[in-house]
């Protein structure tokens, strides 16, 4: 600056925060009508009657139903049904996919939307055990107790 | 006497040259441990039979190497020699450093390096890794606080104790290391209680070679003196540490031999391991102990400065080459299922010497390791005054005489 | 009401007759199918007996293993997993040769628990060591410390995991014992394949119950433990050796 009279640093800091602005509104000008860079999620799953908990309980609390069963069936050889991850993959298997992942994966939609990343399938397969399709279901396997609780099979 | 600290100036082309290839080494074992993760270990040299490769090599040598490195600290708080005072600081400076780089390269080399939060909250106590991971964070504080006891002319008083509890958590920490190996009771290389005290010794000597080169780095490159009374100290120490592994390493193999059990991964080490035979004759024992041995003590050539560095880098090439003979060796003698039978038939390689080769990748990320401990020190030595001034002997010897040609200078205090 | 001599003896037949029958009923469910909201105890000590003299050069066992567990290989050998695989044996003194499938030996004391840093390797109560792959942070110091080398690293991406069985790049896994199969009665994968072909090589079964078939079986031939020196309580023993 030709000089540091207060006048041109005020006109300097104002011009910046103004560039600061233009550059960051696109990002945040279309958020709420469709079209919006993160697409709300769309999941795709069987129609069930309904699931293991309520729908407001599942979405606060679903990762403590999982991290307090994997340690039960895992170190206690606890296999109940109810919050078996097994299961849960069983019934929200997308019908058409046969999977919880992809873009309108049960799983991988919703948590794409809230950018939380789950480290489950690495290890777990997406795909569920009843599926007659399914490469990955064994034969005369007992079929685990998601039939019965949800009244829904496989399609 | 009064010694002076001073932080290097660091603005010249050589110092800038100096943190650019070291960041460049940083960067590139980075971009390594990127890609085994993302690909997965088949990318490396490490199967199943040789499970720890050339990272771990770097890793175990650096921990090992880091934990030697206060040792000259601990001579000056702990002994109370006063020579070695002036040497403390760097001496805490590069025992986090070199610690720094051997943990990241460990880290960097897990299969899930993104569960270190689960490696810091689950433990298994009867595990010395589970162990080893407080050992190893608590040497970070505890070494911290040393130097500022160190360094803070108010707190100097505390130095003594602080440098104390230093020691011992040391001596603990490489207990630890050793121990790694010590504890396993499946393999004929391992299973013995001589790994940690062996690794202490080793510790003593790698640790003092890489301080030497370091401390006579930095004092030269920054036109600093360091006088023949701290120089011929260190010189005749480091060849006392080196005299001291060698020991180890013959209790170790004379022990084994008199047990008809071990006889197999004797003649392994010894003679006809290929690769693992080479790295033990040639790299461990003539340019780590020999070769050194014969500078460091030889009336003349000690006396050279050019030789004595060699002498220390040889000493660091040595301490790999002891490491990739532990920890790879070790790992690719096969076991023995049941006495008096051979495995001729396996699709799990039972029965066979493990095969491994380094990867590139691997490579990369073990020399990062050592290129973590010297920018972190290059840099250190820049915002911090860990160099003394001079070590000149008119002002680092407690014991020296201002001669004749020196008079009209003040005398030392 | 009275009874009459004929009624009598009918009864006590029949009553003998049930109680005739009932240790073969037991045999066909090797285990009493525990209920999936119990945990598991240390009052049964689940583990295996191989007949080595009735091993040939089959792989039935491998081939079912990996069939039912999905560890596939990739054409190489040297880092692909293998849970179990078999073993040819010679004796450097008589040359004699003999077959065995080895796996992981599920130790009372096992080295892998006692090196794992996060405790991600375990011993279950009732015997069965796993690996937690939740918390494994893939440090490969139980394949170290394993004497049996039981252990496999996944060095890849694994795809179309079982849904009982899963397993992921960057953790260790090793033979279960078929936990999946075990917690619902049934027996592992290796054994019912062996059965299924006729050579009966393999046994299953609880050795803490005594009238269990692996415990008499035990009881009246000679067995051992593979590494016996190092006194490790192997579950899984070998006759025949």
């Amino acid at each position: 600056m030709r000089s540091n009279r207060p006048t041109n640093r005020l006109l300097v800091g104002a011009a910046a925060m103004l560039i600061g602005v233009a550059v960051a509104l696109p990002a945040y000008a279309h958020e709420k009508t469709a079209g919006s860079r993160v697409p709300m999620p769309s999941v795709h799953t069987t129609p069930g009657e309904k699931c293991v908990e309520p729908t407001d309980v599942m979405r606060r609390d679903h990762m403590k139903f999982i991290l307090h069963q994997r340690d039960d069936t895992m170190h206690r050889g606890i296999r109940t049904s109810k919050h078996s991850f097994k299961n849960c993959v069983d019934c929200h298997a997308d019908p058409k996919t046969g999977s919880v992942l992809g873009k309108d994966g049960f799983c991988q939609s919703c948590h794409s939307y809230a950018a939380v990343t789950i480290d489950c399938f690495s290890c777990h397969t997406d795909k569920p055990e009843k599926q007659p399709g399914n490469k990955a279901a064994a034969p005369g396997n007992i079929q685990s107790g998601a039939a019965a609780i949800t009244g829904s099979s496989a399609p | 006497m009064y010694i002076t600290y001073r932080e290097i100036e660091g603005r010249s082309f050589g110092f800038y040259a100096l943190l650019a290839i070291l960041g460049a080494i940083v960067l590139a074992g980075l971009g390594a441990a990127w890609y085994m993760e993302h690909n997965g270990h088949h990318v490396t040299g490490m199967n199943n039979q040789v499970v720890w490769g050339i990272p771990h090599v770097f890793a175990v040598f650096l921990i090992v190497a880091a934990s030697g490195a206060l040792n000259v600290a601990s001579i000056a708080s702990v002994f109370g020699r006063q020579l070695y005072k002036p040497l403390a600081p760097l001496s805490g400076l590069l025992a986090i450093t070199v610690l720094a780089g051997g943990l990241s390269v460990l880290v960097l080399d897990l299969g899930r390096p993104d569960r270190l939060i689960v490696a810091m909250t689950y433990y298994n106590f009867k595990s010395i890794f589970a162990w080893n991971i407080f050992l190893y964070t608590g040497f970070f504080a505890i070494v911290a606080v040393y130097l500022w006891m160190m360094m803070e002319r108010r707190m100097n008083d505390y130095s003594k104790p602080v440098g104390m509890f230093a020691f011992i958590w040391r001596l603990t920490l490489t207990t630890g290391t050793g121990s790694i190996f010590g504890f396993l009771v499946a393999r004929d290389g391992y299973d013995t209680a001589v790994m940690a005290p062996m690794f202490i010794v080793f510790s003593f000597a790698y640790g003092l070679a890489i301080y030497m080169i370091v401390l006579l780095a930095g004092m030269n490159w920054s036109d600093r003196r360091v006088g023949e009374a701290v120089f011929g100290r260190l010189r005749k120490l480091l060849g006392v540490f080196i005299a001291g592994s060698f020991y180890f390493v013959l209790v170790y193999h004379l022990t084994n031999l008199y047990i008809t059990q071990r006889h197999g991964v004797e003649a392994f080490i010894l003679l006809d391991g290929g690769v693992y035979t080479k790295m033990f004759w040639i790299g461990q024992v003539l340019l780590g102990y020999v070769a050194p041995l014969v500078i460091l003590f030889h009336p003349s050539l000690g006396k050279s400065r050019a030789l004595v560095m060699l002498a220390c880098v040889l000493t660091v090439l040595g301490g790999i080459a002891q490491m990739y003979v532990t920890i790879i060796g070790g790992q690719a003698y096969p076991m023995q299922l049941l006495a008096g039978k051979e495995v001729v038939e396996s699709s799990f390689f039972d029965g066979r010497v493990g095969s491994y080769a380094p990867s590139l990748p691997e490579v990369v990320l073990g020399v990062s390791g050592l290129g973590i401990a010297l920018f972190l020190a290059a840099f250190a030595l820049k915002v911090l005054p860990f160099l003394p001034q001079s070590l000149a002997d008119a002002d680092a010897d407690p014991h020296h005489k201002a001669t004749a040609g020196e008079a009209g200078k003040p005398a030392a205090a | 009401m009275t009874i009459t001599r004929r009624e009598m003896l009918a009864a006590g037949a029949a009553t003998l007759a049930g109680a005739v029958v009932t240790p073969g009923l037991r045999l066909i469910e090797l285990a009493t199918a525990k209920s999936p909201e119990d945990a598991v105890t240390a009052l049964r000590r689940w583990g295996m007996l191989i007949d080595v003299a009735k091993c040939n050069d089959c792989d039935a066992c491998v081939t079912a293993c990996r069939e039912e567990n999905g560890w596939q290989g990739h054409n190489r050998p040297a880092t692909d997993a293998q849970w179990i695989r078999k073993v040819k044996l010679k004796d450097t003194e008589t040359g004699y040769v003999q077959t065995l499938p080895l796996m992981c030996q599920h130790c009372e004391h096992p080295p892998c628990v006692d090196v794992c840093p996060t405790g991600a390797s375990f011993k279950r109560a009732d015997g069965i060591v796993l690996v937690d792959k939740h918390i494994c942070i893939g440090c490969r110091y139980c394949m170290m410390a394993c004497p049996y080398k039981a252990r496999s690293f996944v060095h890849e991406a694994t795809t179309d995991q079982k849904p009982y069985a899963p397993r992921g790049m960057g953790t260790v896994e090793a033979c279960t014992l078929c936990v999946h199969r075990v917690d619902e009665g049934r027996i592992p994968a290796c054994v019912e394949a062996c059965t299924k072909d006729g050579h009966q090589a393999l046994v299953f079964g609880d050795l803490k119950d005594s009238n269990s078939d692996i415990r008499k079986r035990l009881a009246a031939a000679s067995s051992t433990q593979l590494r016996a020196d190092l006194k490790l309580n192997t579950g899984v023993r070998y006759t025949g050796l």
